[in-house]
């Protein structure tokens, strides 16, 4: 396995991929066809498939979901693009009130096989409309999975896994990841949703990361490694449905953990993490589970505030010296 | 033109159905037998019926609050629909949507709606899909004069008139949006101002008269089935009880007598009228039909009575649809 894809090119091998297996899968959203998306992530995909299957649509999130969802209801297999994370606030009535109700409220009846994918994160002083990362308000919403990969080989095989699931799934791009090379095997496969990946195993302490904060993760643990502390970084790939047990059963060996996000703290999935792991492994901690997130702020503008604003190897790698500190049990 | 006796019967028939479906479940409702909200379609059946006797079980129809009328319409079943809305295990929706999500797929119907303008986005979708399989099915989406202020309903106008898809956008202009006369919200007396907006022809129909409704439902789906794309049809209509519950007099918002005036054009009774006097039915075989679905509605408030709520265990079923596992879940 020798040849490397961009993140972005590796999403979009995974939708190329299973648009030629299978002719009810089709893409619509801003920009998407002739452009390729802003992001270049639906690149070619409409030269190789046509206007039919790939489909250029106004300026209209709400009525973008929609699409996605009626021709769900219908039997499609419909990929839908959000430019920006954002923007999904555009289309919440179509995304928290339809597409992840409507199996439930039909009584079964309905299966909505939708995918979402956007473009989330901040970094490229995009301001505070731009780069949010909101997965904590979808993964909220019982009847949404929400997916966000860290690598190449991740990006390929989580939306492999998106395209062929049968309930409404959020793919979340990190912006700034776009470009990140990584070996991407040509055959099409598929990565688990609801599976954690341990990125790095180690026996001191873990980190629990995704996205871009995964990467952050490792860079912080190579650090540490000089040091002689061992760290463990574990990426969940899919945050809903979360894999609490592979997180759990590390916090087990190492008694010490750090959950790491991109989104504001206050009511960030790292609350919901850390309460999982008191109730599941209070007596094995040693230290209270630490977070390391986003300030209660929009995300500034400005590169000097973001960089402050955003977290960092090295504000993990403090998060991480930090929980080391306590004392044992 | 002079519908078919067939045809113009089975208008009729749709909309008793609907008026008596409608007036045992508020009946039930006073009875305090149905749990949750309850949104009377009583007076507009004459829209449901004439745009749904233009389909076939293969078209789909998106619906509003206010959707049991466009159900029955779509050929839903007295039983199943009563069991909803009692709440039973035998509902449409297993009695976890009710009143305000009642559907079923079978019959093409996508779902009454609890937020207002949403259904129009998903008949976008529904027809999408019909034009990528191009099998020359449509979707029609049914909606109020209150929900053409709400983007969705502008963002699903002007989507499907850009991708021209086969879709017929119905309002139901009862003039009343909740509780809020429509010349309070909105600057235009007609709603079909708004269709020339997203290039498509809009006809204004009389809502109490289920002829012309069907009339205008039939153009607009044929020109969908061929390929022209969308058209929007704005019935005027009234509805007789609230906004939701079943009282209909002495409210604030209207006056009985405007209520009195529009009873007078009664969709059911003066196309009775209509067929007596054309000789296409006679009384006698009106009040038959009457007598056997009256019937068929008691049959159903017993089915729906004596059917079992739902077990516990059903809390969490559907939350999901189950996945196979992928092949690197599955043991070696």
């Amino acid at each position: 396995m020798t040849r490397k894809l961009t993140y972005g090119q590796a999403f979009n091998e995974a939708v190329r991929q299973a648009m030629a297996a299978d002719d009810d899968i089709f893409c619509a959203g801003e920009d998407i066809g002739a452009f390729g998306g802003v992001f270049q992530t639906y690149a070619g995909l409409q030269a190789e498939f046509g206007e039919r299957r790939v489909v250029d649509t106004p300026i209209s999130e709400q009525a973008i979901i929609g699409l996605g969802v009626g021709a769900a209801a219908s039997g499609l297999r419909p990929i839908v693009d959000i430019m920006f994370m954002d923007f999904l606030c555009v289309a919440f009535d179509q995304i928290v009130n339809q597409a992840a109700k409507i199996k439930y409220m039909f009584g079964g009846a309905a299966t909505i096989p939708l995918t979402i994918t956007t473009g989330g994160g901040a970094g490229l002083s995009a301001a505070a409309q731009h780069s949010q990362s909101l997965e904590a308000l979808l993964c909220h919403i019982p009847g949404l999975k929400v997916v966000q990969p860290s690598n190449p080989y991740d990006a390929k095989g989580l939306m492999t896994a998106c395209i062929r699931e049968d309930n409404p799934t959020i793919m979340v791009l990190h912006k700034r990841l776009l470009g990140m090379q990584g070996e991407v095997p040509e055959d099409a496969y598929e990565i688990p949703l609801g599976k954690a990946n341990i990125l790095r195993e180690g026996a001191d302490v873990t980190v629990v990361g995704w996205g871009r904060m995964a990467n952050e993760a490792l860079d912080a643990a190579e650090k540490l490694a000089a040091d002689g502390i061992d760290v463990e970084v574990i990426d969940p790939r899919t945050l809903q449905p979360f894999d609490t047990a592979t997180v759990v059963e590390s916090v087990r060996k190492t008694n010490r953990v750090v959950v790491v996000h991109e989104a504001v703290r206050f009511g960030g999935l790292g609350g919901e993490i850390a309460a999982q792991i008191q109730e599941e492994a209070f007596d094995y901690l040693d230290a209270p589970v630490a977070r390391i997130a986003a300030p209660f702020s929009p995300v500034p503008f400005s590169p000097v505030l973001e960089q402050i604003y955003l977290p960092s190897a090295d504000d993990i790698e403090a998060g991480i010296r930090g929980v080391l500190a306590r004392p044992g049990v | 033109m002079e519908l078919s006796t067939e045809v113009q019967m089975d208008l009729h028939r749709r909309m008793v159905r609907i008026r008596l479906f409608e007036e045992a479940a508020g009946k039930l409702a006073e009875a305090a037998k149905l749990p949750g909200f309850l949104h009377l379609y009583v007076g507009q059946e004459a829209v449901a019926s004439g745009v749904c006797a233009a389909l076939t079980d293969a078209d789909q129809i998106t619906s509003t609050h206010r959707g049991h009328g466009h159900l029955v319409a779509k050929g839903g079943q007295f039983n199943e629909m009563m069991a909803e809305l009692m709440a039973k295990s035998t509902g449409y929706n297993k009695g976890k949507g009710g009143s305000m999500h009642i559907s079923n797929l079978e019959v093409g119907m996508l779902g009454a709606n609890g937020i207002v303008g949403a259904g129009a986005p998903i008949a976008v979708g529904a027809g999408f899909a019909d034009k990528y399989r191009g099998e020359g099915n449509v979707a029609v989406a049914f909606f109020g004069d209150g929900s053409t202020n709400i983007g969705a309903f502008h963002e699903a106008a002007n989507m499907a008139c850009a991708l021209k898809l086969p879709v017929v956008f119905a309002c139901e202009n009862n003039e009343y949006g909740e509780f809020t006369a429509r010349e309070k919200t909105m600057a235009i007396t007609d709603i079909i101002d708004r269709a020339a907006g997203y290039g498509m022809p809009g006809v204004i129909v009389d809502g109490m008269d289920v002829v012309a409704v069907h009339e205008a439902a039939t153009e607009a789906v044929a020109r969908a089935r061929r390929g022209d794309g969308p058209s929007l049809i704005e019935a005027k209509t009234y509805r007789y009880y609230n906004h939701h519950g079943v009282q209909n007099l002495g409210l604030k918002y209207r006056t009985d007598d405007e209520v009195a005036e529009w009873r007078e054009r009664d969709p059911i009774f003066t196309f009775e009228e209509h067929l007596i006097a054309n000789g296409t039915a006679s009384r006698a075989d009106i009040d038959a039909i009457w007598a056997e679905l009256r019937a068929d509605i008691a049959t159903a408030i017993e089915f729906a009575e004596a059917s079992p709520v739902p077990t516990a265990d059903q809390l969490l079923v559907d939350v999901y649809t189950e996945m196979a596992p992928t092949a690197a879940e599955v043991p070696a």
